[in-house]
């Protein structure tokens, strides 16, 4: 059902010129890259101190609050980077599983984030330590197979 | 034995042909490389923008240092476990590769910052500890940090590219000297 998309993404214009550079998909790729690693630091730092580790001193809001722009400025970057890079080859990853499981698992990363999660970093009395240990722990989890199976997509 | 040939003979081992010829090990090696950036490169670059008055203002650099540091070393050790082992897969060709070799030396100087850092401008950090405008010295190093480790990961990710590998000739004079390639005379 979805392959025609597929098959239009691949007929434009902007994948083809993409795909037509020596070096512009190994150089998106990159930035995509650095994106992610500022996304890394800006999800681990707010994680790590749900799980009780990491910078203990702060409480989780003000840590969420002070990360946030970062993390919103990789995720602007990681989608602008990513959407070239599937543009550049969309009905190869209409075939890939790892395509799949990564673009399903993303928007429910993205949504857990700025609900659940930015919930759970306010100082409210109703969060206990558990539930805070639960939410960082599935933040990193769904990052984790976000991250990995974007990475499996080169391998196929 | 030249560094050549000892890639060379590294490369004939048995660990590295099972490495570079297995399915899965090789590509799970990399993306555990790749995974454990966001912890690593991540945590860094967060501490980076703490240096540079960017975000965390309201954090110490003290404790920037003592809490996330564990974290930090811990990343840092997978990614050279996992980077020795992806150099003993394809010895040969990493060492003959400009990428790797530019990787080498921005590697060497964030290790010299990190140095720095530690020896020259954390003994002071009582006096700056708590301000959001740092002292020009820590945030020359977090700058100098972001650049490299900016700079390490796009030429690390560009070892996988053959544009300018040794058995693609010509190359030019500055390339088949700065990756080492041995090149028969015309």
């Amino acid at each position: 059902m979805l392959l025609p998309f597929f098959q239009w993404c691949e007929s434009l214009w902007l994948g083809q010129f993409v795909v037509n550079s020596n070096w512009l998909f190994p150089v998106i790729e990159a930035v995509h890259l650095l994106a992610l690693s500022v996304l890394g630091g800006a999800v681990l730092v707010v994680d790590l101190r749900l799980l009780g580790l990491g910078l203990k001193g702060q409480s989780p809001s003000a840590l969420w609050r002070a990360a946030r722009p970062w993390m919103i400025g990789a995720l602007a970057l990681m989608i602008a980077t990513g959407l070239l890079l599937f543009l550049s080859e969309p009905i190869k990853l209409y075939y890939s599983d790892s395509f799949w499981v990564k673009i399903t698992t993303l928007p429910i990363a993205i949504a857990f984030a700025f609900t659940i999660r930015s919930r759970t970093t306010q100082d409210i009395v109703r969060n206990t330590a558990r539930r805070q240990m639960l939410v960082g722990a599935l933040s990193i989890a769904l990052w984790v197979v976000v991250a990995a199976a974007g990475r499996w997509i080169g391998f196929s | 034995m030249s560094l050549l040939a000892f890639c060379e003979w590294l490369a004939a081992t048995e660990g590295s042909t099972a490495l570079r010829e297995s399915l899965f090990m090789y590509p799970l090696v990399e993306s555990t490389h790749v995974m454990f950036l966001l912890l690593f490169v991540g945590l860094t670059v967060m501490w980076d923008v703490r240096l540079l008055g960017l975000a965390f203002t309201g954090v110490p650099v003290s404790e920037m240092n003592n809490r996330l540091l564990p974290w930090v070393r811990i990343g840092f050790g997978v990614m050279v476990i996992t980077g020795v082992l992806l150099f003993y897969g394809i010895p040969v060709r990493t060492y003959q590769s400009v990428w790797f070799r530019g990787k080498v030396i921005f590697l060497i100087l964030a290790m010299i910052n990190i140095w720095y850092f530690h020896w020259r401008v954390e003994p002071t950090v009582a006096t700056w500890d708590k301000d959001a405008r740092l002292p020009w010295v820590a945030r020359r190093a977090g700058l100098a940090s972001l650049i490299l480790w900016a700079l390490i990961i796009v030429f690390g990710r560009f070892i996988a590219y053959n544009w300018f590998d040794c058995d693609i000739q010509p190359q030019s004079a500055f390339v088949n000297w700065f990756a080492g390639c041995v090149v028969p005379p015309q």
